[in-house]
């Protein structure tokens, strides 16, 4: 397991290396002067000059990428033209609120995709099946903007069931800041009701984070389960009278589980990019709206970063469900040289 | 003569007999045949838009502002939006932006992820192959739309540097998909028949193993379609796509959202035009997946 782990990690490492000159390259290539770009057209051309040397754009590309990837590895992802900061801090401030929003959407499609696959497969071709089957193609074609415009429109501002956007209601103090996790801060503080906002406040976006991976998560399962009852040792546990929960839930969930595991790990990539959207529509202050917000405002350096941190989240997660999943399934492990 | 027009015919009549069988696995499931009626509905209404559209020039920078925010009426069927243009004409000219779009990314992300692919899967086990797919997995190593976002952030946004950053983003899927059925193909018999026979290899990789990769490659081509103008609705809709006035389906949401929930008809019917489009686009992929899915058996 060991080389196993080592062999993939190698490979994520010159992916990762890749994408970073590839990145840097169409930064560097675009038409345009960063510098006069961050200093706007007031400066002087003294001070252009002055940062150029500074950014070392006065040099060849791979000079410059070579700084660049030097400074990378001591965690110093450049200065944001637009917020004046260094990306590394703006990241750590705006990361947290993106993780809690997806782990909470997360959770969500694995609860409701589980129950819906489970009784849209134990219900098979029953009226609940031909919803299921509906709602999962309208799910998988809906943009999620277009899911987070619409829930908006149609809970928060035409039923006033749910707050608006942001992560609080507007005038609550967020409680002090320890993880970044509001529930988790708010808890620390003793504060319960700013727990119970920013938990309201989650569920729309999250919802609408959610309903595409539902609509998959479900179909894996309901699959799976329509396999697994066809086989003779489900209708000797049937005959033998062991009772329908302590079947569905110790023998015919269990094999669905390895799939919903890898599907899960594809989905994070998208989750992460759809959550570009949701956090635009909804004004959730995370990492999404902050890298759209660099992207609009050409902010060369936080677009380099953004990428790179997607990037080295996406193989980190790959390689964690790789992992888990040699975990749960014996073969793999074998194959891969236990 | 006759014998020469008797073959033609019987070729034809081949052809009809394929076709009518291909039709029939397509139309078991009606929601397949639902989907292609829609498809050719809109790319009939989008071809002809400034000819059925109730007010063309509406499409263009036009303002009426006596006719601002009009609820759905029979005058205008989805209300007008907040500068008086008729939100229905628009929808139609955004089709055609949407549809130029995802064929513009299809033709430019098609050839090189096929022609890679092809490469890629006729040389395994060389270094042609790791250099091709290491270069491949780079490009998959962050989500598409994220990558095509950074792209089209960095160069100056409009209508064609969208398309390109999403084909930048989009190629790699097909050489993934070329490549795997071309490893399987290169070791069958008429392949190495032929490499006896001393055909050249473009000869090979073009004419011989890229013709048994068609009916896959025109599936992913039609449901792409879908992601590709879901992809162009997103980018359009950050502001990153083609810019205002041109009636793009993703703008118009933007635009119109931050209108909601008062002037509500100017953001959800563009929002529904995109999910009709993309909906028919994904419901004819699958069609054409049961009809090439049992050929294959």
């Amino acid at each position: 397991m060991g080389k196993y782990i080592a062999k993939r990690l190698l490979q994520s490492f010159f992916v990762l290396f890749g994408l970073s000159l590839l990145i840097f390259f169409i930064a560097r290539v675009v038409p345009g002067d960063p510098a006069r770009a961050a200093l706007g057209n007031l400066a002087t051309k003294e001070q252009v000059e002055r940062l150029r040397t500074e950014m070392h754009l006065d040099k060849p590309f791979f000079i410059q990428y070579y700084y660049w990837l030097i400074a990378v590895l001591h965690g110093d992802l450049g200065k944001s033209l637009y917020t004046q900061r260094p990306v590394t801090q703006d990241l750590l401030q705006f990361l947290p609120a993106t993780l809690e929003l997806m782990l909470f959407a997360t959770l969500i499609s694995l609860v409701v995709g589980q129950i819906m696959g489970l009784l849209s497969g134990y219900f098979r071709n029953s009226w609940f099946d031909g919803l299921f089957r509906v709602i999962s193609y309208v799910g998988v074609a809906t943009p999620p903007f277009v899911i987070a415009i619409l829930l908006l429109f149609v809970f928060s501002q035409l039923l006033h069931l749910a707050p608006g956007v942001g992560r609080l209601p507007l005038g609550m103090a967020e409680p002090p800041r320890v993880t970044g996790f509001l529930f988790i801060d708010s808890l620390l503080a003793g504060r319960l009701d700013v727990t119970l906002m920013a938990l309201k406040h989650m569920l729309l976006p999250a919802i609408s984070l959610a309903i595409a991976h539902i609509a998959q998560e479900g179909r894996i399962t309901r699959s799976s389960l329509i396999d697994v009852l066809q086989k003779d040792y489900i209708l000797a546990h049937q005959v033998c009278g062991i009772r329908p929960t302590k079947l569905i839930f110790k023998y015919l969930l269990r094999p669905s589980i390895i799939p919903t595991v890898t599907v899960m790990g594809m989905d994070f990539a998208f989750l992460l990019s759809n959550a570009f959207l949701v956090e635009v529509v909804f004004m959730w202050p995370g990492f999404s709206r902050y890298a759209v917000t660099a992207m609009l405002s050409k902010d060369l350096n936080a677009i380099v970063a953004v990428v790179l941190v997607i990037g080295i989240t996406v193989a980190l997660v790959n390689l964690l469900v790789d992992l888990t999943i040699a975990f749960l399934d014996p073969t793999v492990r074998i194959r891969r040289g236990g | 003569m006759t014998n020469r027009y008797k073959a033609i015919t019987a070729g034809w009549k081949a052809r009809l007999k394929a076709l009518s069988r291909a039709w029939y696995r397509f139309s078991r499931n009606p929601l397949h045949v639902v989907g292609l009626v829609v498809l050719l509905l809109i790319s009939l209404a989008a071809g002809l838009a400034p000819y059925i559209t109730p007010y063309p020039e509406h499409a263009g920078p036009y303002t009426n502002f006596r006719e601002a925010g009009l609820p759905p009426s029979k005058a205008h069927w989805f209300g007008t939006d907040r500068v008086g243009r008729d939100v229905f004409t628009r929808v139609i000219f955004g089709y055609r932006f949407s549809l130029l779009l995802g064929i513009v990314v299809l033709a430019l992300s098609t050839p090189p992820g096929v022609i890679l692919g092809l490469i890629a899967g006729y040389y395994s086990g060389t270094w042609i192959e790791t250099v091709i797919m290491r270069v491949t997995d780079i490009f998959l190593a962050v989500p598409p739309l994220v990558l095509a976002l950074a792209v089209a952030a960095m160069l100056t946004p409009n209508l064609f540097n969208a398309m390109l950053a999403i084909s930048i983003s989009w190629w790699p899927w097909y050489s993934r998909l070329i490549y795997g059925m071309t490893l399987s193909l290169r070791e069958q018999y008429f392949v190495r028949e032929l490499e006896l026979t001393g055909a050249s290899k473009p000869h090979i990789l073009l004419r011989e193993i890229l013709p048994n990769c068609l009916g896959p490659l025109l599936t992913k081509l039609t449901l792409d379609m879908g992601f590709a103008i879901l992809m162009g609705a997103t980018l359009s809709f950050v502001g990153l796509g083609a810019q205002p006035p041109t009636p793009c389906l993703g703008t118009m949401v933007a635009e119109g959202a931050k209108r909601l929930p008062s002037e509500w008809w100017s953001t959800i019917f563009p929002a529904l035009a995109i999910v009709v489009v993309i909906l028919a686009f994904n419901l004819v992929g699958d069609g054409l997946r049961d009809v090439f899915a049992e050929e294959e058996v």
